[in-house]
Order: C-alpha cells, then structure tokens, then sequence
C-alpha cells in the first residue's frame, strides 16, 4: 500500500507543477488587472497545438518548440487584450467575463472547424526509470523542470526588469504608476501576454504527456479556478504550490477511493477554500 | 431479379468504364441497387410504364464534434458511401415501377446525449424523415432509439452495442452491431487457450454505458471460467491521465489487462501502460486497437488485442454463405475496402464497415419487403437471417430483447511486427486467424 502511495504522489506532483504552470498564467491576469480570463482553457489547447504542429509538421523536438509556443502565445495575448479586453477593464467585472469567454468561444469554434475535436499525439517519449514501485516518466520530470524554470524566469522578469516592476506598479495603485509616467496600457497588454503565454507553455507541456484535442484545455481551466483559489488569486507562487497540493490529490484520492470522487473532492475544497480561508493559503496578493 | 441485376451490373459497369476515361473515378456500384431492364420477350411499348422516383429521407445526428468525432465520422462516411453507390447505381427498386434513392438529413450531435433528443425529434416533426440511423456509441444510440420508436421510424443502430436499448420494449430498432455482452468474452476465450495458467485479470474500464455494459458481461463470463478478477475499476469520459489506474494495477499484479472504451482514452491507456512498463500478458481493449491509426502510438501498440466488428481481413463471401446455408446480400469485403480508400483515402476501419452495413441492412428489408411501408419493412427484418461483407445479421424478435443482434460475431486483432512497422493480425476466433497471437506481450 505505502508504495502504491508513493508511486502516485510522486505521478500526481509531477504533474502538479504543470497544473501550477496553468494557474499561475490565471493568477497573474487576476492579478495585475482583476480580470479573470475565461478563453484560458483554449489558449491552453492552442499551446498544445502549437507543439503538436511544430514537432509533427516541422519535425522540431517538443521542448525546442516550447520558446515559439511562448512568444507566440505572448503575442495573441497581446492582441486579445487590444480587441476584446482593455475596453471593458473599468466595467463591471461581468464585461470582462462576458469579453473573455467571447474570445473563448470564438477560439473553440475557428479551432474545431481547423482543426476537429479529434485527438493529437506527440508520439514522444523520453523512456522512465523503475525504482521499486515507483515508475518515473523522463518526460513528466522534464515538465516539472520546465515549470521551475520558467517560473524563475517569471520571477526574474517581474523583480529585475524595467517592464516587469511596470507590471508590480500598476498592479499596486494603477492611477499612481500612471502619475509616474508608467504607461499602463502597454502594461497592461504585457501583463495580459505572460498570462496567455505561461498558459500556452503549460498546454505545450501537456501535448508532451497526453494526447490532446481542442477542447482538453477545458479541463485545465477548471483545474486553474481551483489552484488559484487554493494558493491565493493573484499571487503566480501561491498558484504553483496549489498546483502541486492539487496534482498530489489527483495522485493520493484514487489510492483510497474510486477515482470519481477526485472532482467531488477537489470543487469541495475549493467551497471550503473559499468559505474558511478566502485569501487561499499564501494569501491574495491584492 | 438476381439475373436482372446481374445484367444491370454489367452495364452499369461498362457505362462506368466508358465514362472513367472522361470523369472521375466514382465508388463501386452496390451491384443489388440496379433497375432491372425490361424483358427482351415483351414488348418494350405496352409494358414501358415510366418508373416513378422517390427519393426516401434517412435522418441521423454525427459527432463530427467532441470526444466521439473519429468513430462518428468514419460511421457516417461509411453510410455516405453506401447512399453514392445506391444513388449512382440509379436507386433500389420498390414495387412494380418506383426506384427508391435516398438522401441523408444529418446534423452535429455534438457527442451529446440531450442534443441527440432534440435532433432526432427535429428529423422525425420538422425533416419528415424516413428511416432513422442512429448516432454513433450506446448512449446516443439509446437517446435516439426512443425516439425512432415513439414516431414509428424503423431505425438501424449502428456504432452501438450495448445490450440494454433493445430489452425497452421497442420494436422497430434493429442492431447491426455485435452486442457488449458478447464484445469481450472472445478475448478470455482467446487468453484461455493461449495459456490455460493464467487466473488474474484486471478490469479497468470507461464509466459510459457501452464500456460499463461490456466488461460488466466479460467479468461474469471470466468468473464463470475460473479465473479471479483482481481489479475492476471505472474512469470517468475524458480521462487523460490514468498514472493512478495504473498504480492500481500494478499493485493488483494481474496477468491479464482488458477493459478500455472508446478511441481517445483507450489510445492514452494503451501508450501510457508501455511508458510505465507494466507487464502483463494479456492486454485487450476495446474501440481505439481496431483503430488503423492505433499503430501510430508505435511500441505502446505492440501486442494490443482489440474486439473488433469486422476488419478488412475478414471473409465473408458468397462462398461461405452458400457453406453456412445463408443468403449472401450487396458488394465483397474487398469491393468495399476499395471503394472506402478510394473516397477517403484510407483503409476502413469497422465503424466505417458499420456504416455501410447499416445502409445495407436498410437496402435489404426494402429489397425483400419490395415496399416502403413501416409494418412490411419490419416483418423483412424480422426475418432477415443474411451474411454481407459485415458478417452474418440476424434479430431476436422475441419481445425482451426485440432487435437485438443474435448472428454477428466479434474478431480480435492484435497489433504485431511487419516488414514496415506495425501491422494487425487476426487472432481470433481460430477459423478466421491471419497469425499466431503475439504471446505474453510483456
């Protein structure tokens, strides 16, 4: 039993770094702009594409893709929050949500009518290593090390850079920034991009341990809700660790009880999250 | 009529010659659907009554979105491709002077139980419809079959095999399909013979209707052999990640794994069972192994035993009709896998074959009722004891499983080594095996 155990924490955390990756692209655009991004869940599946094309169409290696995934990412975020998002921002919050799962909605049916609901394989594997029970799967501890590092990366950029302090500005006191000079409509539109981005990376991830379909990033969306939940709306970290509490749910439920009752559990958290300790456990960073 | 269609064919296949140098190429003509000619002993101007064209309605929803798009969409090709070659070959006909063609009224189900309600509601009030055929997998199928019944519709059910819609009571529903009970008991028959020590198998399977049904008929068979199930566990539709499933098994350390449900998951199954390297003897899942795209999962696939409805292998042919006393109906297994990849540009695979033997099923009850009427089409079907390309159809009419499929058998595949890669092999049953099973797998 305690290897059966062990076996899937182990599964569920690698994959839990993954779900935090996801999360924390939610986390920042709540974040900097108390906007909650419902197209997140097909900008997730359109990552997964991304890799799926670059390394079936191109013949690139599915982590050399991942850079494009991003900066193409960035860019559609960018544009996104031009079109659909800035001019809601001071509206009520049911714009922005009405805006963004517009955009959701769009991108799901150009998506299935290019692309169908049928599912995609990156038929790639990095082999695993046996330790006892234990069976470690390369390409889920290589996602896990992508998501550290692009979380580090995150961090630097947001601490260490010119447009990423602009980014901790306006999501302090937007009026004040702006009095400083900072412009937050650029900021603003950045801040929206590494949202998008960090979720596309994510799905880039995913297309390398699950076959995919237009429609799978739906799922990680939900899964986002409650992580963000869990470690704090707004706060990127907090989504990471939430992340990892999540994936190691996944992991552990199924050991004691039908796996059925993994979603059942998982939203009861999220009430009881919400009802107890609305902050989340490292606190919102608003 | 048979030595009228034998001369309708031969025009229609030298019409066809002469025009391919100057058209594209067009499917095989079904060689039943051909108008007969008038008798060459009378005279052509006191019998030449005009022939009267109907055009009959078939309505059915595809999933041409969501999880069952692949299934669906080859299920509906294959029907597409049955409704040309009816057409084209100029109709089937009714009666003295109606030649009967068809065309499809479809929609997008979605893979969506309550829109499939309101679809066929909408084919039966608003369409008018004719015949119904059912969308693809037992859920929808089951959501759509009391529709047809309650507008009196003779429906075809294809692409569904659970047992249960056909034990309501309903008496216009017929199954081309092998029902669930009898999808997997092959695969412990085949695992029986292979190695008569092996006692323990895992059940891991989707929690759907037609899945549930499945390994619930094939777990009472295995018990009833002797062996011990070790595991017997449901995932939810649209699973992706089945690390703690696999845990599980491990932990139970059967010999043998079956279960699995439709393409999408039994495809994840099956590729991460090999990236973690459980080691099983016996591995058989249902729908994705039939799949001629499994083989793109490479190792993952190796090995992989698949129920499959009918493959491409398979022959049923004229010859073992007349062996088997039954009557032989439509186009060769190998007319068909031509005509399929020349259209689509692949090789068919069973829910394809399905589609077009559900079209089938239809071209004979109005071949052999020789009328469009509801209660004649019924009482043909009821008595519809034929073997096609798709295998042998024949309907329990008693009233608790009235519809039911009773003369279909399932094959089972196993994907193993060729010259270029991966190939499938038919393993069982023994009479219709292309190779020896690959045994144990890990």
């Amino acid at each position: 039993m305690l290897e059966t155990i062990l076996a899937s924490s182990v599964d569920g955390l690698l994959l839990g770094f993954v779900y935090g990756l996801a999360a924390m692209g939610l986390a920042l655009i709540w974040g900097v702009m108390n906007v909650i991004n419902l197209a997140h869940g097909p900008i997730i599946a359109l990552g997964m594409f991304g890799v799926y094309y670059a390394f079936t169409g191109l013949g690139l290696h599915p982590y050399l893709a991942l850079p494009i995934v991003a900066l193409l990412g960035l860019a559609f975020g960018v544009v996104i929050y031009g079109v659909a998002v800035h001019r809601v921002l001071n509206a009520p919050h049911l714009s922005t949500l009405l805006a963004t799962f517009a955009v959701n909605m769009i991108i799901i049916g150009i998506a299935t009518a290019a692309f169908t609901t049928t599912p995609r394989n990156v038929d790639f594997s990095l082999g695993s290593v046996s330790v006892g029970r234990v069976t470690l799967l390369w390409s889920r501890v290589a996602a896990a090390l992508a998501t550290v590092v692009v979380t580090g990366l995150l961090y630097l950029f947001l601490y260490r850079t010119r447009p990423g302090k602009h980014i901790r500005a306006v999501t302090d006191n937007r009026a004040a920034a702006e009095l400083m000079g900072i412009a937050s409509y650029r900021t603003l539109a950045l801040s929206f991009g590494l949202g998008t981005m960090l979720a596309a990376v994510a799905g880039g991830l995913i297309a390398t341990l699950f076959p995919v379909n237009i429609l799978s990033g739906g799922g990680y969306e939900l899964k986002s809700f409650v992580i963000s939940v869990l470690g704090g709306l707004g706060n990127p970290l907090g989504a990471l660790i939430g992340g990892l509490i999540l994936g190691m749910l996944e992991g552990i439920i199924p050991v004691f009880m039908p796996p059925t009752w993994v979603p059942v559990l998982e939203f009861g958290l999220f009430v009881v999250i919400l009802l107890v300790r609305p902050t989340g456990l490292l606190g919102s960073r608003r | 009529m048979k030595s009228f269609r034998l001369v309708g064919f031969t025009s229609l296949v030298l019409a066809a010659l002469v025009l391919g140098a100057c058209a594209q190429p067009a499917p095989t003509a079904a060689p039943t659907a051909i108008p007969p000619e008038p008798s060459s002993e009378e005279p052509a101007a006191a019998t030449a009554v005009p022939m009267e064209e109907v055009t009959l309605k078939i309505g059915f929803t595809a999933s041409q979105t969501g999880s069952l798009n692949v299934e669906s969409t080859r299920q509906n090709n294959g029907l597409s491709l049955w409704m040309e070659q009816v057409n084209s070959a100029g109709g089937i006909q009714v009666g003295e002077n109606t030649m009967v063609t068809f065309e499809s009224v479809f929609y997008d189900d979605e893979s969506n139980k309550d829109r499939v309600q309101e679809l066929y509601t909408r084919l039966a009030t608003e369409d008018n419809v004719d015949f119904m055929i059912s969308p693809y997998s037992s859920g929808l199928a089951d959501a759509s079959a009391v529709i047809a019944e309650q507008y009196g519709k003779i429906m075809i059910t294809t692409g569904a095999a659970s047992d249960a819609t056909y034990q309501k009571g309903y008496t216009l529903v017929y199954q081309a399909y092998t029902p669930a009970s009898r999808y997997l008991t092959g695969a412990v028959d085949n695992l029986a013979s292979l190695d008569p020590a092996v006692k323990k198998i895992a059940f891991v399977h989707e929690n759907d209707k037609f899945s549930t049904d499945v390994v619930t008929a094939a777990k009472v068979y295995a018990e009833g052999l002797g062996y011990e199930v070790v595991l017997f566990e449901g995932y939810d539709t649209g699973t992706t990640d089945f690390g703690p499933f696999i845990n599980n098994i491990t932990a139970a350390a059967p010999e043998a794994i079956m279960g699995g449900g439709h393409f999408q998951d039994g495809t994840t199954f099956a590729r991460q069972l090999s990236e973690k390297g459980v080691s099983a003897k016996y591995i058989a899942l249902l729908v994705a192994p039939p799949e001629p795209t499994f083989s793109e999962l490479g190792d993952a696939a190796l090995g992989i035993v698949g129920p499959s409805q009918w493959e491409p292998l398979a022959e049923y042919t004229a010859e073992s009709a007349d062996a088997a006393g039954l009557e032989y109906y439509g186009i060769s297994g190998s007319d068909f896998t031509d005509a399929y990849t020349a259209a689509y540009g692949e090789e068919p695979s069973y829910h394809a074959a399905g589609g077009y033997a559900a079209g089938l099923i239809l071209q004979w009850a109005l071949d052999t009722a020789d009328s469009t009427d509801v209660e004649a089409l019924k009482a043909a079907l009821d008595s519809m004891d034929v073997l096609t390309f798709f295998g042998h159809s024949k309907f329990d009419t008693s009233p608790e499983n009235h519809g039911l499929q009773i003369g279909h058998s399932m094959v089972y595949i196993q994907w193993q080594t060729a010259a270029d890669g991966l190939a499938k092999q038919v393993i069982w049953p023994p009479e219709g095996a292309t190779a020896e099973a690959l045994y144990p797998v890990r």
